[in-house]
């Protein structure tokens, strides 16, 4: 490194940057050519109005009338805007909650463990992609079935749990929140996959000494889970989170998303859904910058 | 529990086993039924969970061999009155089946081998060389997995219509090449690392080289491999099962993926594109055969949606059962960290 600072590099140093550079070239080139200008091409898209044409587009400046539209003239786009963001967080915090519980149940020993750990990833591969928006049509169906079972007056535990809940009078709207979670505690847990397996290659990583250690200087079970357990698995927290927003965003059924695609096949508006996709992708950087940032600074590392 | 698990330990030594068993019971009672209520606990649990995630599958399946008197039935539940595979033919018609699971079967091999191919390229200069603004264009990979494709989505979809490769075509036809409508685009993508979730392929590839000794890599220098020579037949026999796991997780995504194939693949017939348009399908097709502009019930084409929905997913479950371990166990052994 030093060498590098004097502007001398000796020569096997230099070949072997060369190769480097070799290696990642594809990634250079795909990064420069679809990526970085499709980027710029799109920001300034935003605040052009784009006419296609034959055989060319032709892009006219008209300043930021296309982010006022977005804003204060498109009747769904904010409210999107808006419901999307508090989702996102809500279903975010429930689905790391969820992993984490699932992963630390998954990293005990008992019998069929591997056969469990198997049916757990199997949304990741079965509701991914197209299958993930066809599945959500399968409400329609609940819903009779929710008819059907209301009409033969079946009282179940949990819906006179939520009724006297609700007229408790106390923070009912926190309950509404809690309640919508667990009605949709299927969606929590197919979203949550990926964040089991990270969750549990980090717990893998733990060694045993440190619970030995612990049990022995009198730690319960509970104290150990905090005291050794969180902190040593915190790292993989800002992973999980960042990758569970960021799913969110490309999920096939996120409202935003939706509007912004359906802005451009159908009304070839360009320009607009571009605004769109701006206001949202700056939103979600922001918000991923200040939550990772908050996360990162309790964050522990061992080594 | 493992305090009375130590405590106990010293005081059995000392005693032969005959006269220690009726004092040490009551202990190992009190273990024994703790642990037992805490397995039920976790069985109870964890069968609930797994009921969950798995029946919607059972359901579909029970649904699927349904005929479409027996869906208005409300006494049939889950088994079939009238047991039938008139939804698969039907399903398999509307979506051209078999061409879509060729043409599907197809793109999806060549794409993730290509995907896995270039990331391993690119995972491998990350993890092993070291070069000027190695930082950065490492941030840039990390990037890459944070935006969402949809942004530049438009401006893919214009450069791809309007195509030209630094106006060299234009040079020669004086016209721009519409790429829109084949299928090179996204391979052109692919190649440039830029498809589906390829920036989580170079994460954990490189993740992965980083954790191979580096006096393996000295030791073949040393007897005079050269720089590929050594990347193939040192480095790639290693990195096999990530590099499995990468290639599992490109076919079965490219598979189920409707956003990428629709914008750069074009009028391809995939597998993913004609289930998303299937209820469509459906209505057209009743209309066609009735002659009379009808509206599909909403529990008929949900049954013919579960059949599609189920012919799909039927070559990953099949992929799954045989290739689980390298689905999940590669995963899991690379130590993500960050």
């Amino acid at each position: 490194m030093k060498k590098k600072l004097n502007g001398k590099v000796s020569g096997l140093e230099k070949r072997r940057a060369v190769t480097g550079y070799l290696f990642i070239s594809p990634f250079i080139i795909g990064f420069l050519l679809f990526m970085v200008k499709p980027m710029i091409q799109s920001l300034y898209m935003s605040f052009c109005e784009v006419q296609v044409g034959a055989g060319s587009f032709e892009m006219v400046r008209n300043g930021i009338s296309n982010y006022k539209y977005a804003f204060r003239v498109d009747p769904d786009y904010s409210r999107l805007l808006l419901e999307g963001f508090g989702r996102m967080i809500v279903y975010s915090l429930a689905i790391m909650v969820f992993a984490f519980f699932v992963s630390l149940i998954l990293n005990q020993e008992f019998h069929g463990r591997a056969f469990v750990r198997a049916i757990f990833f199997l949304p990741v591969i079965l509701s991914s992609g197209v299958i993930l928006g066809l599945e959500t049509d399968n409400s329609v169906i609940a819903q009779m079935h929710a008819t059907v079972e209301e009409s033969m007056t079946n009282v179940s535990v949990t819906a006179v749990l939520e009724d006297i809940l609700r007229t408790a009078g106390i923070g009912t709207r926190a309950y509404e929140t809690v309640f919508e979670l667990i009605d949709n505690i299927y969606d929590i847990a197919l979203a949550s996959g990926i964040q089991i397996i990270v969750f549990l290659s980090g717990l893998q990583t733990i060694p045993k000494s440190m619970y030995e250690a612990a049990s022995i200087e009198g730690c319960t079970s509970w104290e150990s889970l905090w005291k050794v357990t969180f902190p040593m698995v915190s790292s993989i927290f800002l992973v999980n989170w960042v990758y569970t927003i960021v799913d969110f965003c490309m999920r096939t059924d996120n409202e935003v998303m939706t509007k912004i695609t359906d802005t451009m096949v159908d009304q070839l508006n360009y320009g607009l859904s571009s605004a769109m996709a701006w206001c949202y992708f700056v939103l979600t950087i922001v918000f991923l910058a200040i939550s990772s940032f908050l996360i990162s600074r309790r964050v522990y590392y061992y080594e | 529990m493992s305090n009375t698990a130590v405590m106990s330990a010293p005081a059995s030594t000392g005693k032969t086993k005959s006269k220690d068993r009726p004092k040490m019971s009551a202990l190992r009672k009190k273990k024994i039924a703790v642990n037992a209520f805490i397995s039920f606990v976790r069985f109870i649990l964890l069968f609930g969970l797994c009921f969950m995630i798995i029946q919607p599958i059972l359901n579909k399946i029970s649904v699927s061999f349904m005929t479409e008197g027996d869906l208005y039935d409300p006494v049939v539940i889950n088994i079939p009155a009238h047991f039938t595979t008139a939804n698969y033919q039907l399903s398999a018609k509307l979506m051209s089946y078999k061409l879509a699971f060729k043409n599907s079967m197809i793109t999806s091999l060549t794409i993730g081998l290509l995907q896995v191919a270039v990331c391993t390229l690119v995972g491998y200069g990350f993890a092993r060389y070291d070069f000027p603004l190695k930082k950065f264009w490492f941030g840039c990979v990390l990037l890459m997995i944070i935006i969402p494709p949809q942004i530049m989505s438009t401006s893919l979809y214009l450069h791809f219509k309007f195509f030209d490769f630094c106006g060299l075509a234009k040079l020669i036809t004086g016209n721009t090449i519409n790429l829109r409508g084949s299928v090179l685009p996204y391979y052109l993508l692919s190649a440039g690392c830029m498809g589906l979730k390829n920036g989580l392929y170079i994460y954990l590839i490189r993740q992965f080289f980083r954790n191979i000794p580096k006096e393996l890599e000295e030791a073949a220098y040393v007897d005079g491999a050269g720089t590929l020579k050594t990347f193939i037949i040192i480095m790639l026999p290693d990195a096999k099962p990530i590099l499995v796991s990468c290639f599992l997780f490109s076919f079965v995504w490219q598979w189920t993926d409707g956003f990428y194939s629709r914008m750069f693949l074009g009028n391809l017939k995939l597998v993913s594109t004609s289930l998303s348009s299937i209820a469509d399908d459906l209505s057209t097709y009743i209309a066609s055969q009735t002659g009379v502009q009808t509206t599909v019930s909403v529990a008929y084409s949900n049954c013919i949606l579960s059949t599609g929905t189920l012919m799909i997913i039927l070559p990953l479950i099949f992929l799954y059962l045989f290739a689980q371990k390298g689905f999940v166990e590669s995963l899991s052994s690379t130590g993500i960290k960050m």
